[in-house]
């Protein structure tokens, strides 16, 4: 499989990265050579194998179902870039 | 006393501990040492001299009355992927400009618990994508090292590349690093250092910045084995804010150094046997070999079949992780703001200013391998083909290998700004063509020094072991390590 520049301009919007016809030129090529890198993977015979989730057999832990953090709204903002009496500040959403 | 910084660690905790030395002469020495050399090496990014005296003072004052924890008043340096409270956090990205955490990571929240010092924040690889420290924000860590008769300057490796060339040109006395796909093993083999991955699960995750967070594991970089065990023991521990740490005790990793290795079974892969790997490379491995059996370990050819789909599996499992990891980085909570046209431009224009080149192409190879329509062919083929990776390591460890020898990296340290590797990413992603599988399979290796090529540059071994054996690891590492001797480069900065 390979990639054009139309999908690599939709990938990039999926990714929320801006991209110049210059960018999607180059990584049209860049990620081309990645997914050729990757199709061997194609030749393995992998019927009847589970896909890995985990690689220790191990339940996820869980932690108890109460409240163990909070109150530090102050710290949470602390490091955006735009804050107002701590919400974050972004570009107007909704008209 | 400029000596005091080509101690090793075990050898500074002696000195201090019998009142030879002061943590503060130490952490001065080191300091000295930084400020008249990282110019040279751009190995830190961040150097917290106030911090670190005050960390100092606080250990001598323990020391002085026969107290303090394993690392007590030991200068380290610590990887800028590693949150570090009101200090530089940036895993060396644009994106997170000015970031300076709330809140302390477990692996260096044990550290200072156990009475570490504290030097500064290490260069790295932007978000620890890279195998040769080049992707950097902050720009290129320069290896201590140098081709006999050359002053080409070579990259230290990568990710954890200001943590190996740190360690290598003496700017601390260890440091932490991690290790997605041989960011940790790479590096020490091209810095003539040591360093371990541990088992995924053996090392909290907690507060470190995530790339790809199924293969993300921190390590210790250090000049001997030995320091390696003692830094691994701190960094180490069972963390109920990460739900992949895993319930066992740490063991008392040093004392598995000098264990005799009498009967041990090593597996040698012929499958790392790879086609255009250089003759000194095969010559090295060899020697490993030798060493290993005189030291009485019983030497078995084994077979992991699907080495070779390791790589590609790797580069759709990590990108597709770092993909979905990296989108918290919108110009919302923290670091670099763009200002767009509205919110979705905003977004753009902050990733795209904020992220490298490398970065942004694993994202995009992310993003697209779990598009709607691709999931399966490339992100289920992937973690299948890693179920089959793990099963080979599986089956060679049921036949009774006790731990499995490898050349560390296909080659020596390379030129910074080398024209092959920047052209074409996929050779740039070879370098860990022998590391890469053990983090697909969770399992710990270690990269020992095991001798210099014929530029005199430091060529690595790795072992690898059974999941949380890493006392194994040690044990063997130091047979070689013994039988090699220490490497140090020429200084000459």
């Amino acid at each position: 499989m390979s990639v054009d520049k139309a999908t690599v301009k939709r990938v990039a919007h999926l990714a929320r990265i801006a991209v110049t016809e210059e960018d999607a030129e180059r990584m049209t090529g860049e990620l081309n050579a990645i997914l050729g890198f990757v199709e061997q993977l194609n030749e393995v015979d992998v019927s009847g194998v589970e896909p890995m989730t985990s690689v220790t057999p191990m339940a996820m832990r869980k932690r108890e179902d109460i409240v163990t953090d909070g109150n530090k709204a102050a710290d949470i903002v602390a490091n955006a870039p735009a804050t107002d009496e701590n919400f974050f500040l972004v570009p107007k959403v909704v008209e | 006393m400029s000596d005091l910084t080509k101690l090793t660690i075990s050898e500074a905790r002696e000195k201090l501990r019998s009142k030879d030395i002061s943590s503060v002469e130490l952490t001065d020495a080191y300091l000295g040492a930084i400020d008249a050399a990282n110019q040279t090496f751009n190995a830190y990014v961040a150097v917290t001299h106030d911090k670190a005296r005050d960390m100092a003072k606080a250990s001598d004052y323990k020391l002085a009355n026969g107290e303090g924890g394993a690392l007590e008043g030991i200068p380290l340096g610590i990887k800028d992927l590693f949150g570090t409270e009101g200090v530089h956090t940036q895993a060396c990205s644009h994106v997170l400009d000015g970031f300076k955490p709330r809140y302390e990571s477990t692996v260096t929240a044990n550290l200072w618990a156990d009475g570490a010092v504290m030097l500064g924040k290490l260069n790295m690889d932007e978000f620890a994508m890279g195998s040769s420290n080049e992707t950097s924000y902050y720009g290129a860590v320069v290896n201590p090292w140098r081709a006999g008769g050359s002053n080409r300057q070579l990259v230290p490796g990568g990710s954890s590349g200001g943590s190996a060339a740190a360690v290598s040109s003496w700017l601390c006395a260890g440091a932490t690093a991690t290790d997605t796909g041989g960011s940790i093993r790479q590096p020490a083999a091209f810095t003539g250092t040591v360093g371990i991955k541990p088992t995924y699960g053996r090392v909290s995750r907690w507060g470190v910045v995530a790339f790809a967070s199924s293969l993300d594991q921190a390590g210790p970089i250090t000049r001997d084995v030995r320091d390696a065990a003692i830094m691994l023991k701190s960094m180490a521990s069972v963390d109920p804010k990460d739900t992949t740490s895993v319930d066992l005790p740490v063991p008392d990793y040093e004392a598995a150094i000098g264990r005799p290795i009498k009967g041990m079974k090593v597996g040698i892969p012929k499958e790392y046997r790879v086609d255009g790997m250089p003759e000194e490379i095969e010559v090295l491995w060899q020697k490993g070999i030798a060493w290993l059996k005189d030291a009485g370990a019983e030497i078995v050819d084994i077979s992991l079949p699907h080495t070779k789909y390791a790589l590609p599996a790797y580069y759709i499992v990590a990108p597709a992780e770092a993909s979905s990891n990296l989108a918290r980085y919108d110009g919302v909570r923290y670091g670099l703001r763009v200002p767009g046209k509205d919110i979705t431009d905003m977004y753009e224009q902050t990733r795209a200013a904020g992220f490298g080149r490398e970065v942004k192409r694993r994202i995009m190879i992310g993003t697209y391998v779990l598009s709607a329509g691709y999931y399966d062919a490339y992100y289920l083929q992937a973690q299948k083909v890693r179920t089959l990776i793990k099963k080979d390591f599986e089956d060679v460890f049921a036949a009774g290998v006790d731990v499995i020898l490898t050349p560390a990296t296909p080659s020596a340290a390379f030129g910074i700004a080398d024209q092959d590797m920047a052209s074409d990413p996929v050779k740039m992603y070879l370098n860990d063509i022998f590391t890469v599988t053990v983090n697909m399979a969770g399992l710990p290796g270690i990269a020992v020094p095991a001798g210099l090529d014929a530029h005199g540059l430091p060529l690595g071994l790795q072992l690898i072991g059974r999941p949380f054996d890493e006392e194994t690891l040690f044990q063997t590492a130091h047979v070689i390590e013994q039988a090699a001797g220490r490497f140090e480069p020429e200084k000459w900065w």
